[in-house]
């Protein structure tokens, strides 16, 4: 067998974007030793394509903004299937995070006063977004990169995780390999943090890079922990569709936050057609209050383009099926409209909107402060992920954290916009601080060899096979499959069709090949990414066929309602003793007397 | 469908040859494409580093047909397809292998440069106050996503491999982004004449060149930076001042 190198932790975080790097500055502070492990080079994590912004009741436009609004709002966008306790922690830390950021560097928009500036966003009632442009996450990734390089932090770039390391029931490390030389490696740790973000590559139209392969879901649900709420799969609905190259890449909130509308081929804002019941109160009834509210105007209600993205997605869905989609397949944006509004539009679409005007541009040769966008869904994030407890972010697996997207429990049926980057920081923050603690109080465990040679074994195997199955052939096929199959609109059948196909590229996978040697050599990574993408899509199909229900950002036509037997429960995902992927209903935790009384106050 | 030819470096530190090879093209393809069809169906231990495919994240630097550049966003309709497309890697660094190359010196540099050291906060909730027209120039600086095309560039690292007394244009322009914050209270021209070599530019503006984020690195950040350099060791007014502050603090 081959050598392996190990280093010595006393927390491991395995992730470096927004979450990963604020839970290893956390624990570094705390004084433990800190090794920081990421699949890309530093900096270049998923975060750092966020754009619109970080949500945070700051309450520097509308001072009628507090925690008891944010934290109503995401439990209305989450349908109440949220874990009461982290919307409720996430809405009352996210303004100390975001000042936090300040202070170390970030340079935020401004008000007319000097403060950090707020914008717009679907399902948040007041201005909330504190943002750079539509380029927030370059500036918080940044920011922390910069911040976190100086805290004595061990960082190991181009890393990935294969297996986490367990004596008995606790987990004490991590066992991967770097991309550069293929060489193994062993990391031992007292503590572990997942901040490994989401799943987006198992659809075939994405927003996502290529690491978002679901590992840290994959890791975690192997070392014994469960996943919950893996039905909820967000697709944004603004996704580049044309031209084909380009399909799925982010066109940001932030464009219906400054006034953007969706209208279909007809030239028709589809979106006043049909406002949900509980967000009628709240919802503009005419274009014209519809953009005073984009204005800051604060008698004004939300325009209907700025309701949740499950529902937007789904009403951009029926306008392409019922054949008054745009050219390409999508519908059309349009934020070039505001010129009949505001002098000098094109100057302040720029400002406001730099990268997608960029984007758009150079990718696509469409100038948007002159011509709407054609834009479709996109599968942008997973709001199922590993379950943990609420204050301190440790799965049931003792010594196994997890943050951010990997996470799951905030955002319920429906993540809102912004509340994402909130979410990195605050539980970021609080699983690197939990995870120092609970290193403090435990030991380096002992480490069995059988179990990492075995892995190790198991990751050379590509290289033995020949006349074997593509990876990259694989990975499209699963692709397709789940976009087809357990896609925006679900049914019963097609996703028992979709178990059968996972069954069958499972068994492709276990023959995929690789070619070549060691050395940065993406057709062999890309077979190691195989298993956790066929875990977590198995995990998405069998949650969604449980909650036999609509809600959020799950639609199944063959029930297209909500159902009161499902407002109340989880879905969650184990695994069996004999490795079969279990799945069943979890009661919600009770919410609080205190807390309903803030939700009925906010309806 | 029309095809064209991916003339692409394939090896590592120590050799390496050009290998030809066919893909299609398709309306709207972009370098990166063709660097993922040709690795899926013909070569897929091809080496190359992407993320995000849409300019933000500034993993995929290469140089196709002699120009630095983003593959994620170089259109093929760009070129001229009637000949080779060559797609190597950045020269400024040692290659690792394929079109990835050893970017490390870069995360080395950056974390010799000192950090940000903001003032007391302005009001009694530990915030501050800054206006936006004071922070435009640093938030164009903050732009960078850091694809280091601008060190790959620069002939003071390419050409002359002065990697230990120069930091480059990238961090030159982080040093420039941390000096104009308006919060910041720390002093980093000693070192930008020392260390980090800052008299080595001759503003040739190459650098400013092949930005994909367009950042005015020579005219804005570069300058800006020689300037003070010169007012703090070259300016007689300016040692006699320093020398009273001297006085009056002791």
């Amino acid at each position: 067998m081959p050598d392996y190198e190990t280093f010595e932790h006393d927390v491991l975080v395995i992730g470096a974007g927004g979450a990963g790097l604020r839970a290893a500055i956390e624990a570094s502070v705390a004084g433990v030793r800190v090794g920081l492990v990421c699949k890309s080079l530093l900096g270049k994590a998923h975060t750092v394509m966020a754009e619109g912004g970080i949500a945070a009741a700051l309450a520097n436009v509308d001072e009628r903004d507090n925690w008891k609004v944010h934290f109503a709002d995401t439990m209305r966008g989450g349908q109440y299937v949220n874990q009461w306790r982290m919307a409720e922690l996430h809405a009352k830390e996210a303004p100390d995070r975001v000042r936090e950021l300040e202070a170390w560097g970030a340079v935020f928009d401004r008000t007319k006063d000097g403060r950090i500036l707020q914008r717009h966003f679907g399902g948040h009632k007041y201005p909330r977004l504190a943002h750079v442009g539509d380029r927030t996450g370059l500036e918080m990734i940044r920011t922390l990169q910069d911040h976190g390089v100086h805290q004595g932090i061990d960082i190991y770039m181009e890393h990935t995780v294969l297996s986490l390391l367990k004596d008995g029931d606790r987990v004490v490390g991590a066992f991967g390999y770097e991309r550069e030389r293929g060489r193994f490696k062993i990391f031992r740790a007292k503590a572990v943090v997942l901040a490994t973000g989401g799943i987006g590559r198992a659809y075939k139209i994405t927003s996502n890079s290529w690491e978002y392969t679901g590992d840290g879901h994959a890791l975690a649900y192997d070392a014994g922990a469960d996943l919950i709420d893996m039905e909820f799969v967000q697709f944004h609905p603004t996704g580049m569709v044309w031209p084909p190259s380009v399909m799925g890449i982010l066109v940001t909130e932030g464009v219906r936050g400054e006034g953007g509308i969706l209208t279909n081929k007809e030239g028709r804002r589809f979106m006043f057609d049909a406002i949900p019941e509980n967000y009628r109160a709240q919802t503009a009834d005419n274009e014209e209050e519809g953009w005073r509210y984009c204005q800051g105007s604060k008698d004004a209600r939300r325009p209907p383009e700025l309701l949740t993205r499950d529902h937007v997605s789904r009403c951009i869905v029926r306008e392409i099926k019922e054949g008054r989609g745009s050219p390409h397949g999508g519908v059309h944006l349009d934020i070039s409209w505001i010129k009949q509004k505001l002098p000098h539009a094109a100057e302040h679409i720029k400002r406001k909107l730099p990268s997608m005007y960029h984007q758009f541009k150079q990718l696509a040769d469409i100038d948007i402060t002159e011509q709407p966008m054609e834009v479709g869904p996109t599968t942008h994030y997973i709001m199922g992920g590993v379950q943990v407890d609420a204050d301190t972010q440790m799965s049931r697996v003792a010594g196994l954290f997890a943050a951010g997207e990997c996470a799951a429990g905030i955002n319920g049926a429906n993540r809102l916009g912004g509340n994402s980057l909130s979410d990195l920081l605050v539980f970021g923050k609080r699983a690197g601080e939990f995870a120092a603690k609970f290193a403090k109080k435990n030991s380096l465990g002992k480490i069995d060899d059988g179990r990492f040679e075995n892995v190790a074994r198991e990751a050379l195997a590509p290289f033995e096979r020949r006349d074997a199955e593509n990876p990259y052939q694989v990975q499209k096929d699963l692709q397709d499959t789940m976009q087809d199959l357990v896609g925006i609109v679900r049914n019963e059948s097609e996703m028992r069709e979709a178990l059968e196909k996972i069954d069958g590229l499972k068994k492709r996978a276990e023959r995929a090949a690789a070619s070549g040697n060691r050395e940065y050599n993406p057709g062999w990574h890309t077979a190691l990414d195989l298993k956790n993408l066929l875990t977590v899509s198995e995990a998405i199909a069998r949650a969604a066929l449980e909650r036999k229900e609509s809600r959020g950002a799950q639609f199944r036509d063959d029930y297209p309602d909500k159902n009161e037997q499902f407002a109340k429960v989880n879905t969650m995902i184990a695994k069996a003793a004999d490795g079969s992927m279990e799945v069943r209903l979890e009661p919600l935790p009770e919410m609080p007397d205190y807390l309903k009384r803030v939700i009925e106050e906010n309806s | 469908m029309a095809t064209a030819t991916f003339r692409i470096w394939r090896g590592d530190a120590n050799s390496g040859e050009f290998r030809d090879y066919t893909a299609e093209v398709a309306e709207g393809m972009v370098v990166l494409d063709a660097v993922h069809d040709i690795q899926c169906a013909q070569a897929p231990d091809l080496a190359c580093r992407w993320n995000c495919k849409a300019g933000k994240c500034g993993s995929c630097s290469a140089e196709v047909n002699g120009m630095p550049k983003l593959m994620c966003m170089t259109r093929l309709s760009e070129l001229p397809l009637e000949k080779p497309v060559t797609i190597e890697p950045m020269k400024a660094f040692a290659t690792l292998k394929d079109l990835v190359t050893d970017v490390s010196w870069n995360f080395r540099v950056k974390k010799t440069i000192k950090p940000f050291k903001p003032r007391p906060p302005d009001a009694a909730d530990g915030t501050w106050r800054m206006q936006q027209e004071d922070i435009d120039r640093v938030q164009e600086f903050r732009k960078c996503i850091e694809c280091f095309l601008c060190q790959d560039v620069c002939h003071v690292l390419r050409d002359h491999q002065m990697h230990e007394k120069f930091i480059g244009p990238r961090f030159l322009i982080h040093v420039a982004a941390l000096e104009m914050h308006p919060l910041d209270t720390e002093d980093r021209i000693d070192e930008l004449r020392n260390e980090q070599g800052i008299g080595y530019c001759n503003i040739t503006k190459c650098c400013t060149k092949v930005c994909p984020e367009s950042i005015q690195i020579t005219d804005n950040g570069i300058i800006p930076l020689k300037e003070r350099v010169v007012d703090d060791f070259y300016d007689p007014f300016g040692w006699i001042w320093k020398w009273m502050k001297q006085k009056l603090k002791s």
